[in-house]
């Protein structure tokens, strides 16, 4: 059979607020209070300036690793706000701000953005992994997380996220058909930001979509435009109802776009997109098209935007403090955190590493 | 107490936990209704049902995956690969993420996770099924490497295995399988990880091997009494952490020793020891420590393994050499 031309058929973007803020699909408009609406607003707002921040934290050499989510906000913010306090995320290494809305400190991501160990020590309330470096193994760890949920007979879901590049990946079919299998409760958002650092997602896959992977697992799969908080924020919400009624995984793809470079490490995006792509891109940008939203709504001023602002730069410097108070990081910090109880060997080496001069780095 | 063959006790001894802790969850390829391809979980699905022993999809990664997952659940997964030689499917899983996740989360979360694989050679299984990899994971910083060589060690390192509260990669040697029934007791009960056995006490040479070796390295001590040798014998058990101290306190008495490993030479075990006896030991040896191995090929076709893996001989002549040093 020849599926080409008609996947678009079984795979439409789902969208809801078109880019000048106009509903264009009330069906599908999710049901949301006006606290809602203002409190996602606030978050993409805050995200937007954090982003901001960390770049240039970043290029001051007061932060390590970081992945710019500008352009991301609602594929991001809008897809986690679907989440109930206890669902379980399982992140890659650039959805910091998932992280941080489900409730990270600011400043124990900067510790990991820093490559400090307590980056990684997470609140016990909070059930998430620490982001993932490998692409696609935070897929196959959804499954079993999703699957453990459901033996424990508990309303819970699991959210991973990924990118366009991870779904080449053997983990990420592994998942999804481990988790459709199970029937566990798994929510696969690949965020298509259409770039695997410089590779299109053209020369990625010869498929039309990439939810379209889905059918081939047999579980839902749903395309959304990713540059719309609603449509986001619906179809996860979708997925997560789906998932808890029992009928298994879901993986959506939300089309999306990020404004800056892969990572602060160096990467040159002009050598791979052109700036007419971008441009295009920020015509659609989720912040805009929400605010205008809001605002047709009445449920947002200047004075809200100026507001969140303000409060992310807040929360930025105080964070950037707190995490400049932690200790050092010792190599004795590492050999405590290989095994349950030290082996021999390590025994050894704590002992001649705390006594080391200059052990704290 | 019973005769049981290793696998039978390995058997019995996910069958114990099974039954004392309901957090323990068996799966991998076949491992359900069918047992295990060897027919190590043999009756466990019928015990304790789907919910506790299932079948996963075929595919190794996914599996190392799962297990990580379930672990953040407060499960104790045992998980089972289904050929050590099919381990290079779930490295990731394995070695970058079940290893690191203590150390990742500082110690915020654990994988109690235990990797338990058929591996080794002599059985004659088409290629990539036997290997002796266990070299690999023992340099993985996070990882346990437990590998026992008879039916009694197999069921109490198998319980600790599973009760660690770190991931344990757990190999049984397909040749030690079925060859001999032991005595293993009904009960629960435990064998320290990181521990040796003395199998065999001797005062003129050390003989440090782990596996099915030691039932070779066992007739080839028989064979040097006669020649007037006294060997003794080192069970490692495990092999990440070495039990340095066992090792250390029989050179100090023998003054002679020989590593043996079924494994190729390269980067191997044997080498490590050496290594620590370099660190504690070197001033106590009255000749080089002897080293038998299999040679750096690939592990080798089934017509070629017995000429290839090392045997009984070739451990009774590197002890005269190391001897007569």
């Amino acid at each position: 059979m020849n599926y080409s031309g008609q996947i678009e058929n079984f795979f439409p973007t789902l969208r809801i607020l078109d880019s000048q803020g106009h509903v264009v699909n009330d069906q599908k408009n999710p049901e949301m209070t006006n606290d809602q609406l203002r409190e996602l607003m606030r978050r993409m707002v805050y995200t937007r300036i954090w982003d901001q921040r960390a770049l240039s934290l970043n290029r001051q050499g007061r932060l390590g690793f970081y992945a710019p989510v500008a352009g991301q906000e609602a594929s991001m913010v809008a897809s986690e706000f679907a989440m109930d306090k206890k669902d379980w995320l399982l992140p890659s290494y650039r959805d910091i701000p998932q992280l941080v809305w489900h409730g990270l400190p600011l400043y124990k991501a900067f510790l990991y953005s820093r490559g400090h160990f307590e980056g990684g020590q997470y609140p016990k309330e909070l059930n998430a992994v620490m982001p993932q470096i490998i692409i696609g193994a935070q897929c196959t760890q959804t499954a079993g997380v999703a699957l453990g949920l459901k033996k424990r007979g508990k309303s819970q879901v699991a959210f991973c996220y990924f990118g366009d590049g991870a779904t080449s990946q053997g983990d990420f079919y592994e998942a999804m058909n481990f988790a459709g299998v199970y029937k566990a409760p798994a929510i696969f958002i690949c965020q298509n930001n259409r770039f695997a650092i410089s590779v299109p997602v053209e020369k990625q896959t010869a498929a039309e979509t990439l939810a379209q992977k889905a059918a081939a697992a047999g579980i839902n799969g749903i395309r959304v435009d990713g540059m719309d908080p609603l449509a986001v924020y619906a179809a996860a919400k979708e997925a997560r109802d789906h998932a808890l009624a029992g009928k298994g995984p879901t993986l959506i793809e939300t089309l999306t776009y990020r404004y800056g470079p892969h990572t602060m490490a160096g990467d040159d995006p002009t050598r791979y997109r052109t700036e007419e792509l971008t441009g295009e891109w920020e015509k659609k940008d989720p912040l805009i098209r929400f605010r205008l939203y809001l605002e047709q709504l009445g449920l947002w001023s200047h004075d809200d935007e100026e507001q969140a602002a303000e409060q992310a730069k807040a929360d930025v410097a105080k964070a950037l403090k707190q995490a400049d108070g932690v200790p050092k990081q010792k190599v004795t910090d590492l050999l405590g955190n290989m095994y349950e109880k030290p082996t021999q060997n390590i025994k050894e080496q704590l002992k001649e590493y705390s006594t080391r001069e200059g052990d704290q780095r | 107490m019973t005769q049981l063959t290793m696998i039978q006790a390995i058997t019995d001894a996910m069958r114990t936990e099974l039954r004392s802790d309901e957090n323990v969850l068996v799966f991998g390829e076949d491992v359900a209704k069918n047992g295990g391809v060897f027919r190590a979980t043999e009756g466990l699905y019928d015990e304790f049902g789907e919910e506790r022993v299932f079948d996963t999809p075929l595919a190794e990664s996914g599996i190392g995956g799962l297990a990580l997952g379930l672990a953040l659940q407060n499960y104790r997964p045992v998980m089972e690969i289904q050929f050590f030689g099919f381990v290079f499917e779930a490295m990731d899983s394995v070695a970058s993420q079940l290893a690191r996740l203590r150390y990742r989360s500082g110690g915020v979360y654990h994988a109690p996770v235990t990797i338990r694989s058929p591996f080794g050679g002599g059985v004659k299984t088409p290629e990539l099924h036997a290997d002796n990899l266990e070299g690999l994971f023992a340099q993985c910083p996070g990882l346990k490497v437990v590998i026992p060589s008879n039916p009694y060690d197999a069921k109490g390192l198998l319980i600790a295995a599973i009760r660690d509260n770190d991931p344990v990669v757990f190999l049984e040697h397909m040749k030690l399988y079925r060859s001999f029934r032991e005595e293993v007791p009904e009960e629960a009960y435990k064998i320290e990880i990181g521990k040796a056995k003395i199998a065999r006490a001797g005062k003129d040479l050390s003989i440090i091997t782990y596996g099915a070796m030691v039932r070779t390295a066992l007739k080839a001590a028989d064979q040097l009494k006669k020649e007037s040798i006294d060997c003794e014998v080192i069970d490692l058990r495990t092999i990440s952490p070495l039990d340095t101290d066992t090792i250390t306190a029989s050179i100090k008495k023998t003054n002679h020793a020989v590593v043996v490993q079924e494994a190729q030479k390269q980067a191997g075990i044997g080498a490590q020891i050496i290594a620590e006896i370099n660190d504690r030991a070197l001033l106590y040896l009255e000749a080089p420590v002897g080293r038998v191995t299999a040679p750096d090929s690939v592990f080798p076709f089934a017509a070629a393994e017995d000429v290839w893996l090392p045997n009984e001989k070739d451990i009774v002549n590197k002890v005269k050499e190391t001897m007569n040093f």
